[in-house]
């Protein structure tokens, strides 16, 4: 099912958390609503669910207007960062929650749970409560909670925030199978750019209120719509006037392009930063391991600086360096 | 002495004082009045008890202190609501002012009922001397217990639970019964049976208003008091006794009726 929000407008008092926002998501898909803490996601997530009530503007499910739906008419899935548990409830009776509410048969319920809680690979802990639960599994049992009811949509509130590094990364891969499994039309909120490359089919930037670009991971990694989505997509720094991504910088021996001097020089693993010094700029520049041997880097070095640019048809998919001071040219690409 | 082994004293040292300091306060009295008690025999006891005007001084007090308790329930979780999910001017002298019943000297309460409600009400409401009295005085004093353990839980309680619940398609209604209510349910409990208690037990905020008629507005406290003014301890004993045993079947049976809200959902 479709979600299209229209010009929708939210304030908090003197906060303005939605400035005029249109978002568009196609069914079956995996969107992530991607930006800084305070930038407007969350509500726009709570907005769709019905938990917020926009100022203006309009939301539709299916193409049908769903702004003065009450949340429980919504047929909507959501998943909280803090799992928003039945605590005084078994996992069992967790998942069947929606189920029960809607009356459904017994052994409907039991079918249906029991399916949910294999999905979930939670079937052994079917009678725990969920305090005696990992962070990991009650999120599990959320989503499984959520997915119960067969929502229209499932909307999910930084998922995997409250998580450490690791069960992070493997839910959010586990996120993704899930929902080719499942199809259902997905909206993640995240403030983790490497999350939402990762997972989502479509990104969606919101910052201050409102969206910035809009687009699939790659056209908005490679193609960034203004500075903002540029810098929060990934490291940048500056070559000359221009923001370039550091591994997106050719560093030449022969005195073509920007001269500099090699400042400082760090190995994070696979990959070695070097700090060039062109005149006065740092320049930060990222190589693999075996570029920065066969080119020799060492603190002092002299070397050359260019940016490559798009099109090159060596490095397909490359940035497109932006130069300074278009940054708030807003979300022109966005209304479909 | 090795660390180790003062470690393991620590404990056993506080449940020794733990239970040093209940006997002490508790048992011990308690069984004095058992002790009491049973110095008369059961013929004795069942003499006390009854007797026509104690008896109707136990079951006045035992059924408006179950009353007033079911009052509490139902409007104390109802203010504890108002207190913590509403916003509305006056809010913190509201709350402020719950506890006075609790904090007044019980006579005082009871000078202050009788004015309001004795014969000479300045808002032409009288009454002195009647069973009304009785439940008016005993719903002043135990206001307070209900509203302030069920408040804290109240402003505790994950929000979003509430929100999950209404996504999966629940009413105000059941979110409130099946999510809400069981994580009140131990607080409710808990002020329900320090409000029954207090009822059962309370003497100075009613004493003044209801008159102490007896067979119509005497309670069980008032009893005791009389029983002893007359030197008969046995009597006294054996209605003390009897307040004991119903006060302990209802902490039980809330705490049993709270276990299964609780787990409901």
């Amino acid at each position: 099912m479709s979600i299209q929000v229209r010009a929708v407008r939210k304030r908090f008092g003197a906060f303005t958390a939605l400035d005029d926002v249109s978002v568009d998501v196609p069914t079956g898909g995996l969107t992530a609503l991607l930006g800084p803490s305070g930038g407007g996601k969350s509500t726009l997530l709570r907005v769709i669910a019905g938990l917020e009530t926009p100022d203006g503007g309009e939301v539709l499910i299916d193409g049908l207007p769903a702004t003065h739906l009450p949340v429980r008419e919504r047929d909507v899935g959501f998943v909280f960062q803090h799992y928003a548990a039945f605590k005084h409830l078994t996992v069992y009776r967790n998942v069947a929650f929606g189920l029960e509410i809607r009356r459904r048969p017994a052994g409907e319920i039991r079918d249906r749970v029991g399916e949910l809680l294999r999905l979930v690979r939670l079937e052994q802990f079917a009678d725990r409560l969920p305090a005696q639960l990992s962070g990991g599994q009650r999120q599990r049992m959320a989503l499984a909670r959520a997915l119960a009811v067969e929502p229209r949509v499932l909307l999910l509130d930084e998922p995997f925030g409250a998580l450490d590094a690791q069960v992070r990364k493997e839910l959010r891969e586990w996120l993704r199978r899930l929902h080719d499994e499942v199809r259902v039309t997905t909206v993640f909120v995240t403030h983790d750019q490497e999350e939402a490359l990762e997972v989502a089919d479509e990104i969606v930037v919101v910052n201050q209120g409102r969206v910035e670009q809009t687009g699939p991971p790659d056209e908005l990694y490679d193609r960034p719509a203004t500075e903002f989505v540029m810098r929060f997509l990934g490291p940048t720094t500056r070559l000359g006037d221009a923001l370039v991504r550091p591994h997106d910088i050719d560093v030449r021996l022969d005195g073509v392009g920007v001269p500099g001097r090699v400042d400082r020089l760090s190995r994070v693993g696979f990959e070695v930063r070097a700090h060039v010094d062109c005149d006065g700029q740092q320049v930060m520049v990222t190589l693999d391991r075996t570029r920065a041997a066969a080119l020799d880097l060492a603190p002092g070095r002299a070397v050359s600086l260019v940016a490559t640019s798009i099109g090159d048809p060596a490095r397909p998919g490359t940035t497109r360096p932006i130069s300074a001071g278009t940054g708030a040219s807003g979300a022109a690409e966005f209304h479909p | 002495m090795s660390v180790a082994v003062r470690l393991g004293r620590g404990p056993a040292l506080g449940l020794g004082l733990a239970t040093l300091w209940f006997s002490l306060l508790v048992l011990i009295p308690l069984t004095a009045v058992l002790v009491e008690t049973a110095a008369g025999g059961w013929g004795a006891f069942w003499r006390a008890v009854a007797d026509e005007q104690t008896f109707a001084a136990i079951r006045l007090t035992v059924v408006h202190s179950l009353l007033v308790t079911l009052v509490n329930v139902l409007i104390g979780t109802l203010i504890a609501w108002v207190l913590v999910r509403d916003d509305f001017p006056g809010k913190r002298v509201l709350d402020v002012v719950i506890d006075v019943p609790f904090a007044l000297p019980t006579i005082v309460a009871g000078l202050v009922l009788l004015a309001l409600y004795g014969p000479r009400s300045p808002i032409g409401v009288d009454v002195a001397n009647t069973r009304t009295a009785v439940f008016l005085a005993l719903l002043f004093v135990t206001l307070p217990f209900v509203v302030r353990t069920v408040q804290p839980v109240l402003a505790e309680l994950d929000r979003e639970a509430e929100e999950a619940a209404a996504t999966l398609g629940a009413s105000r209604l059941a979110t409130f019964r099946r999510i809400v209510l069981p994580a009140l349910a131990p607080a409710i409990a808990a002020g329900a049976a320090m409000s029954f208690a207090r009822g059962i037990s309370e003497y100075g905020s009613l004493v003044l208003l209801s008159g102490n008629l007896p067979m119509r507005t005497e309670v069980a406290s008032v009893r005791i008091l009389s029983h002893i003014e007359n030197g008969d301890l046995a009597a006294a004993s054996a209605v003390a006794a009897v307040l004991l045993v119903v006060a302990l079947a209802a902490i039980t049976a809330l705490d049993l009726i709270q276990r299964r809200v609780a787990r409901r959902g």
